[in-house]
């Protein structure tokens, strides 16, 4: 069938097995040339597809024990982290680490090493993981943690699924008091301000901001921060208060059109919705209370907002600057950027804290995701801010890319070669391959 | 409040599983009763278990239990922690037409898998309901059963027995608090028709097949359709006159 991320784009035809049991999955690992898991198919680009076998892992949806003296859960790969939330948040727990979507599977968020609003206090999605079972090329199932299989679990850990066949995993969540959280607006003119103002809220628990990257000039970076705190039960109104981990059910929009029209989405439309959203955000300056669906995942209520784009899909960027080079290198892409014209909804900027891994994208620094609707004019876009990102020390987020060079990818990332020889010498290359690994050669 | 257990026969089953999971999210108690006889099975089972325990943080009970194995119904009933509320028989086999019209074992099996199972068990619990006066027993029949076609008679028929085994019960049930249900799913997206080419808009997932279940069972409905669409396109199929419906590919 054809198969793409969440991107729609690239297309590709692809072999899609979906096995019920650890049997019939060692059993599509031994029948396919090579593999590829995919979880609910959240990563952008071409990630999680394998023209020869794309695993669908939902299948393995079963939550398998919670302790709820440690708040850790041992879960199968393929359990959505809505799910989690959905059982778990009404016993007082919280995921540590939550993307920008709850519609992530458990495997996916391992296999990216996602981050959230709190990695400047908390890092990556690997901090709340304690051990994952891993299926490897011979079909063993090994479980790798801090203490065993140190290496494997190095790996797998922003691995993009390249090292192996995730198949159960145990993470810890947060305890919390309520489902609210207490959000800041601090609405910033220009990119300096924004730094400054993050720089600032290094001890709020979440930081983000949605930056406005059609705007040149004095006003360049112009941005919303958004702080926040999760809030206690002393922070709610009374009615909130009497259950205090529960919200009023919200509904959720369906985008109706399969095929948006693709002009839609112009450098005038989206320029005016940027200067309202920026207007809109300024005059709610100041603190209010938000329940965390609308708080950590605001567009999940618009089932299907990929489809804005139209038919012929859209790309995302994201990139993380070193410290040093944040703000020349920021300065630079937001010019080009604005240049081009080619304005993004979904501009979002982030201070990153200090973070180990081997092969996972964040590191000490800021990030920021932009997406754009795929045309002619827009890979010539992305090409000029990959190089200001290289040139700047940067390096980008796999689980967002479609369209990096594998000459790119090594210019930035001095980690691949240790990471296509760790492959090589496991066995791991000959069985596991996404279209994503053959396009970057790891 | 406590709300009544809710025995699943067939639990695993993709229905049998979903309708579990929809109970349990409203708090019931479940009892997953399962051919486990290997420990693959079993491990199944107890990860199933697991699942809604976690999820809904209900109490959930693991039973061995053979439909086929009509002689140990007596036993399997009594053996179990409470008396269910809610009986959900998911039990179902499908297996190949062709097959059946060669080997008139296997077509047996799947006659007594379809009707002599389900039938055995629902009638034991329908004697202990109906002395105590209450109780819901839900039948997971098949549109199948409504008219015999060379697809697939066997399990149709076996399917037919099962649903006028329901109907009959829930007539003689009626005046004594014992509400009988009858389920015809239409196709449904499950591992027993995976390698069937299901035309999309007639097809359920299991999980729509159990919240039609849960709102039958609040609402007290004798017969259920999960797609609406089915009970028009079965009229139109028991209407065809015979000497027509015969030549029929359909």
């Amino acid at each position: 069938m054809k198969l793409s991320g969440w991107g729609r784009y690239p297309v590709i035809e692809a072999q899609v097995r979906a096995p019920h049991s650890v049997e019939a999955l060692r059993a599509v690992l031994n029948s396919a040339p090579t593999v590829i898991a995919r979880g609910n198919g959240r990563a952008y680009g071409d990630s999680a597809v394998n023209p020869s076998a794309t695993i669908d892992m939902r299948r393995f949806n079963r939550m398998l024990a919670f302790d709820p003296q440690a708040g850790q859960l041992t879960a199968e790969a393929g359990v959505l982290l809505g799910d989690i939330i959905t059982a778990l948040l009404p016993r007082g727990w919280f995921p540590g680490v939550t993307p920008g979507t709850k519609f992530v599977t458990l495997g996916g968020m391992i296999a990216a090493d996602v981050h959230g609003k709190n990695h400047h206090r908390d890092g990556s999605f690997r901090t709340c993981v304690d051990w994952i079972d891993v299926m490897g090329a011979d079909g063993a199932i090994r479980r790798c943690s801090m203490q065993e299989n140190v290496d494997l679990f190095e790996h797998t850990l922003g691995g993009m699924g390249l090292t192996g066949i995730i198949v159960r995993a145990a993470i810890r969540l947060r305890s919390v008091n309520t489902a609210w959280v207490r959000q800041t607006t601090l609405p910033m003119p220009n990119l300096k301000a924004a730094m400054a103002a993050f720089e600032q809220a290094q001890a709020a628990t979440y930081s983000v901001a949605w930056i406005d990257c059609l705007k040149a000039g004095a006003g360049l970076g112009r941005s919303l921060i958004m702080l926040g705190e999760h809030a206690q039960v002393a922070d709610l109104s009374e009615r909130q208060a009497r259950r205090p981990l529960s919200i009023p059910a919200s509904g959720t929009l369906t985008m109706p059109f399969d095929r948006f029209p693709s002009g839609a989405l112009n450098r005038f439309t989206v320029r005016a919705c940027n200067a309202l959203y920026y207007r809109i955000g300024a005059r709610k300056a100041g603190p209010r209370l938000v329940d965390w669906n609308r708080y950590f995942y605001p567009l999940d209520a618009i089932l299907g907002w990929n489809r804005i784009y139209g038919r012929k899909g859209f790309v995302q960027f994201q990139c993380v600057l070193p410290l040093n080079s944040s703000e020349s290198g920021l300065s630079a892409l937001l010019t080009a950027i604005a240049k081009a014209g080619s304005g993004s909804f979904l501009a979002v900027l982030k201070r990153f804290g200090s973070q180990r891994s081997r092969f996972a994208f964040p590191m000490e620094g800021y990030t920021l995701a932009l997406d754009f609707p795929v045309t002619a004019a827009t890979f010539t876009l992305l090409d000029r801010l990959d190089r200001i990102t290289v040139d700047h020390g940067g390096r980008f987020y796999l689980a967002k890319d479609s369209r990096l060079s594998a000459q790119t990818l090594r210019a930035a990332d001095s980690r691949v070669e240790r990471f296509v020889q760790m492959r090589e010498d496991n066995g791991w290359t000959q069985r596991f391959h996404s279209a994503q690994a053959a396009r970057l050669s790891i | 409040m406590t709300r009544a257990p809710v025995l699943i026969l067939g639990a695993r089953s993709d229905i049998g599983k979903a309708v579990a999971h929809a109970f349990a999210a409203l708090g019931h108690p479940i009892q997953l009763a399962a051919r486990n006889a290997d420990t693959l099975a079993a491990d199944t089972l107890a990860a199933d278990k697991a699942d809604l325990t976690v999820r809904y943080g209900v109490s959930v009970t693991c039973h061995e239990f053979d439909a086929l194995a009509t002689a140990t119904h007596d036993r399997f009933v009594a053996e179990l922690p409470a008396l269910p509320e809610i009986a959900v028989c998911a039990v179902g086999l499908m297996g190949h037409q062709q097959a059946h019209e060669r080997d008139v074992i296997a077509a047996g099996r799947i006659m007594r898998s379809n009707y002599e199972g389900p039938a055995s068990i629902l009638a034991l619990l329908a004697n202990r309901f109906e002395a105590r006066g209450a109780g819901t027993l839900i039948g997971i029949s098949s549109v199948a059963g409504e008219r015999g076609r060379a697809a697939n008679y066997v399990y149709g028929s076996a399917k037919a027995g099962f649903t006028a085994f329901l109907s009959g019960l829930r007539n003689r049930l009626a005046k004594r608090g014992v509400h009988v249900v009858t389920v015809l799913p239409g196709f449904v997206a499950t591992r027993m028709t995976a390698d069937m080419a299901l035309p999309a808009r007639l097809t359920a997932q299991p999980q729509a097949v159990a919240q039609v279940i849960v709102r039958a069972v609040k609402h007290r409905r004798d017969i259920v359709y999960v797609r609406p669409i089915w009970r028009l396109i079965m009229a139109i199929i028991r209407a065809i006159p015979e000497r027509v419906f015969k030549k029929l590919k359909i």
